[in-house]
Formats: C-alpha cells, sequence, structure tokens
C-alpha cells in the first residue's frame, strides 16, 4: 500500500488558491453597479451567444467570470433553485442573499474537499425598490462571499478597476454615467473597447416584474456617447 | 434549501416539471378511479380567443360557480403565459390555476436556462403535455380545458390552440371558446367574424360572444355594471402581452348595448 505524502492544509490550501485564480485572470474582468436606475452590469465579452451575464428571477441577476462551464452550471442551477422557491412559496420570497449562500456554500465545499477548485468568481445583484436599496454579493472562487456597497468588480485585475471605478463613482449616477465609468475602468487608461466587444445588462427598477433586460451593442453605443 | 446541481449529462435539463420531479416536489396525481368527484367544486366557464389583423384578442367572463351558487364574482381566466403567449381557463378552477402557475414557471424556466424562448409551437406543445398528465384527474371530474394563443414572431401572426381532456392540441383558424357558455360565443363571434378585422372590432365581437353567452348560459357572468366586474381583456401583439382597461371593456360595452337598441333588437 502506497503512503501519500504529507503536505501542510496551508500550503495545499494556497496551491489551490493559487490554481483558481490564476484560472480566473485569464479571463477579463466583469462590472456591477448600482445607478439611479437599477444595477447596470458590464463586462468584456466577444462572443455575443455564450454569456456571462444573466437573468435568475425576476429581481435577480447573475455574472461569472473564470471557466464558462464552471460559472454557467452554477447559474444553472441558480436559476433552478430560485424557480422552486418562488414556485413553491411565492415569487417574493426569492432572494438575492439565499442565493449568494447557497453559492457559497457549493463552491467553498469544492474548495476544500475536490482536488480541483472551481475557477469562479461570480456577482449575484438583487435591484431594490428604491436607490439605496440594491444588493450586491460578491463571491470568491474558495466560498467567500461579500456584501458589496455600490459596486463590485470580479476577475483577475478586480483591484486595480475597482480603484478606477471608485474615481468616478458617486451617489445617485445616472444609467449613462455609470455605463461610461464601467466601460472606462474596464479598459484602463491606454486602451478603448469597442462597444460590440461588451456584454451589457441592466436590472432595471421601473421594469413591473422581469427587470433583467440585455443592452444590444446600438443602444451601448448610445449610451457610452 | 440547497442549490439544485445535477452531474453533467443527467440533469433535468430546461424543463421545470421533470426539476421538480427530480427534487421530488411533483404534486401527487390521484390514480383514476372512474366517477365524480365527492363534492361540488368550482368551475370557470367560458373563454374566448380570436385572431384579427395585428395578432390574438383573449377574452373571459368573471364568475365562478360551485354546484348552482356562485363561488366568485371576479374571477380572472385569462392569464399572460410570457411576453407574447396568453392562456385562458375553463373547467374546474383549482386544477386550473395550478396548470396556469406551473405553464407560466414552465416557459419562464426554458427561457432563462437555455437562454432563448421556446417557439409558439413548443409552448403549444407544453401545454397540451400537461393536460394530457392531468388526465387521471380529469378522470374523476376535474377537467380542465384551456385555450391557448400567442404571437408567432417567427412567422409574424397571432395563433390560437385549442385543447381536449386527452392533451389533444388543435389549431384554429381565425377563433374559438371553450367553457359551457362556448357553444353561444361560438357562434356570436362566428356571425360577425371577418378576416383581418381591426383590433377594436375584435375586442367588441369578444365581448359580444361573452354577452350572449351570459345571457344564455347560467355559469357565465356577464357585464356586472353595479359592482364594476367587467370581463378580462387581452391582446397579444408582436409588442406583447396587454390586458385592455376595464374603463375600456365598460365603455365598449355601452356601446355594444346602444348598438343592439339603435338596431330594434331588446339586449
Amino acid at each position: 500500500m502506497s503512503m501519500p505524502f504529507y503536505v501542510a492544509p496551508e500550503q495545499l490550501m494556497k496551491d489551490k488558491a493559487d490554481y483558481a485564480r490564476k484560472g480566473i485572470a485569464r479571463g477579463r474582468s466583469l462590472i456591477g453597479m448600482a445607478c439611479e436606475d437599477g444595477i447596470v452590469l458590464a463586462g468584456e465579452n466577444p462572443s455575443g451567444t455564450l454569456h456571462k451575464i444573466s437573468e435568475i428571477y425576476d429581481r435577480i441577476a447573475f455574472a461569472g467570470v473564470g471557466k464558462f462551464n464552471e460559472y454557467d452550471q452554477l447559474r444553472q442551477a441558480g436559476v433552478r433553485h430560485a424557480d422552486i422557491k418562488g414556485y413553491t412559496y411565492s415569487r417574493e420570497d426569492v432572494d438575492a442573499r439565499s442565493l449568494a449562500n447557497s453559492y457559497a456554500q457549493i463552491i467553498g465545499q469544492v474548495f476544500t474537499h475536490d482536488i480541483k477548485p472551481l475557477e469562479v468568481e461570480i456577482l449575484v445583484a438583487e435591484v431594490g425598490s428604491a436607490p439605496g436599496h440594491d444588493q450586491l454579493f460578491h463571491i470568491s472562487y474558495d466560498g467567500t462571499v461579500v456584501d458589496e456597497r455600490n459596486f463590485a468588480v470580479i476577475g483577475g485585475e478586480a483591484d486595480a478597476i475597482a480603484e478606477r471605478v471608485e474615481r468616478d463613482y458617486r451617489e445617485g449616477i445616472s444609467l449613462a454615467d455609470a455605463l461610461k465609468a464601467a466601460v472606462r475602468a474596464l479598459a484602463g487608461p491606454d486602451r478603448q473597447i469597442d462597444p460590440g466587444e461588451l456584454e451589457i445588462a441592466v436590472l432595471a427598477r421601473s421594469r413591473p416584474r422581469r427587470a433583467f433586460r440585455r443592452v444590444e451593442a446600438a443602444e451601448t453605443a448610445q449610451l457610452l456617447a | 434549501m440547497s442549490l439544485p446541481m445535477f452531474p453533467p449529462g443527467d440533469g433535468p435539463g430546461p424543463s421545470f416539471t421533470e426539476l421538480l420531479h427530480r427534487v421530488g416536489l411533483d404534486p401527487p396525481t390521484p390514480r383514476a378511479q372512474g366517477g365524480n368527484p365527492p363534492m361540488e367544486l368550482r368551475h370557470g366557464t367560458t373563454i374566448v380567443a380570436l385572431r384579427y389583423g395585428e395578432g390574438v384578442v383573449m377574452a373571459g367572463d368573471r364568475r365562478a360557480t360551485e354546484g348552482p351558487t356562485i363561488a366568485h364574482r371576479a374571477l380572472d381566466k385569462v392569464f399572460e403565459a410570457d411576453r407574447h403567449s396568453g392562456v385562458a381557463i375553463a373547467g374546474a378552477a383549482g386544477p386550473a390555476l395550478d396548470m396556469v402557475r406551473l405553464f407560466q414557471t414552465q416557459l419562464e424556466h426554458y427561457e432563462k436556462v437555455e437562454g432563448v424562448t421556446l417557439s409558439l409551437e413548443g409552448k403549444a406543445n407544453q401545454l397540451g403535455q400537461m393536460i394530457r398528465q392531468n388526465l387521471p384527474m380529469a378522470m374523476q371530474g376535474l377537467v380542465v380545458v384551456p385555450l391557448f394563443a400567442g404571437y408567432d414572431n417567427r412567422r409574424g401572426v397571432g395563433r390560437i390552440f385549442t385543447y381536449d381532456v386527452t392533451g389533444g392540441r388543435y389549431e384554429e383558424a381565425d377563433f374559438h371558446a371553450t367553457g359551457s357558455g362556448g357553444r353561444d360565443a361560438r357562434t356570436t363571434i362566428k356571425l360577425g367574424y371577418r378576416e383581418g378585422i381591426y383590433k377594436a372590432t375584435a375586442i367588441e365581437l369578444a365581448i359580444d360572444g361573452l354577452y350572449e353567452a351570459a345571457d344564455e348560459d347560467s355559469a357565465t357572468g356577464g357585464p356586472d355594471v353595479v359592482r364594476g366586474i367587467y370581463p378580462t381583456v387581452a391582446t397579444i401583439t408582436a409588442q406583447g402581452f396587454q390586458h385592455v382597461e376595464d374603463s375600456e371593456v365598460a365603455e365598449r360595452f355601452g356601446n355594444l348595448i346602444e348598438q343592439k337598441k339603435a338596431m330594434g333588437q331588446r339586449p
């Protein structure tokens, strides 16, 4: 019988974290930002069909970065969780906090128990009835949940981008200004992003039931002008 | 509640009913024993749908009966199934309302999981399967016969589908009405129907159909001017499902009565 080598738990966790971080850093980052009209989610995505940002429920959206198949599986599980809950209880009983916690459980479980951690970072956003009541939950590859205020950045360059967003962000920012700030922050000082390369969605506060809508390239160009 | 995760290749796919089944939440179906239910059930009655130039009009009366008594005066029987389709119910109210809620969730669930909406044909087939699954209940008297209509974005036309208790799906050319007053409503609409009519004419024809049905059928409610209860009317076009305001329906009812009087009829 072969004996496995002893590896210190600290080392094991560190190796897994490094592995996950490296995987996530290969893709582009993504921003979720609360504004006057709701929550705007923006990220770079050259594909028009493989979405990073999607609808979960009436007031809840999902965004993921990292490995597509992994976060897409999480997205589907989120849709299932929300639809079952809404059908069993009531539509208003579906909330982002409970969903974010469920995600954290799963991702944390995989991180500690499986050989390979999930190479994903996700954002669960819920638009509130009034500005200031929006929620943004940022869940990392190890299952850490952070309840972010005003905006959240996920992905490899999150810290640098968050710094840039901080400079432009103010409370009660309009949708167009929020989008401009987000795209500027994603691009950085010496780069321009073509509107066709962006994936943008909005959780619009004013929409009656399903708040989620995608902003197509033509509208994006208009908002960014 | 934990997150429903499934191993790759073994998930319920985009089907919500299959998902309910997989997580053990599907409603138990009683075995067919034949005979009538031991108690009086709530029933919803006349519903109509007709095509016009830009889409479809759906309408339904508001009365629910429990045997000979009126159980509810303001029951809605016309629902938005999703953005471009609607479903109207006749038959046992309890299972019918349940079916509508499941159907709405099923369509939305598919749309969210797959990222695209089902075709109108696909939605109509889904509803047929749900009615088929209700067959054991239907054998015990809990019959649900909905009417499904929607705007087919791929073909650019409004379409109407009817069903029988076995889940059989039939597409109607121009209009249809079901429920205990369905026959009277159908005849009324047939007499006034022309191809490519305008929205206003279509709405008037739909409420005329319901009015005549209420006149002949005790289980169909007519316009209740005292309480201000009027039929539910909705249109489905390329712009989506839209309820017609109560005030507009009330006004059109007024006009309808005036017209009948002017023609020398006794309304």
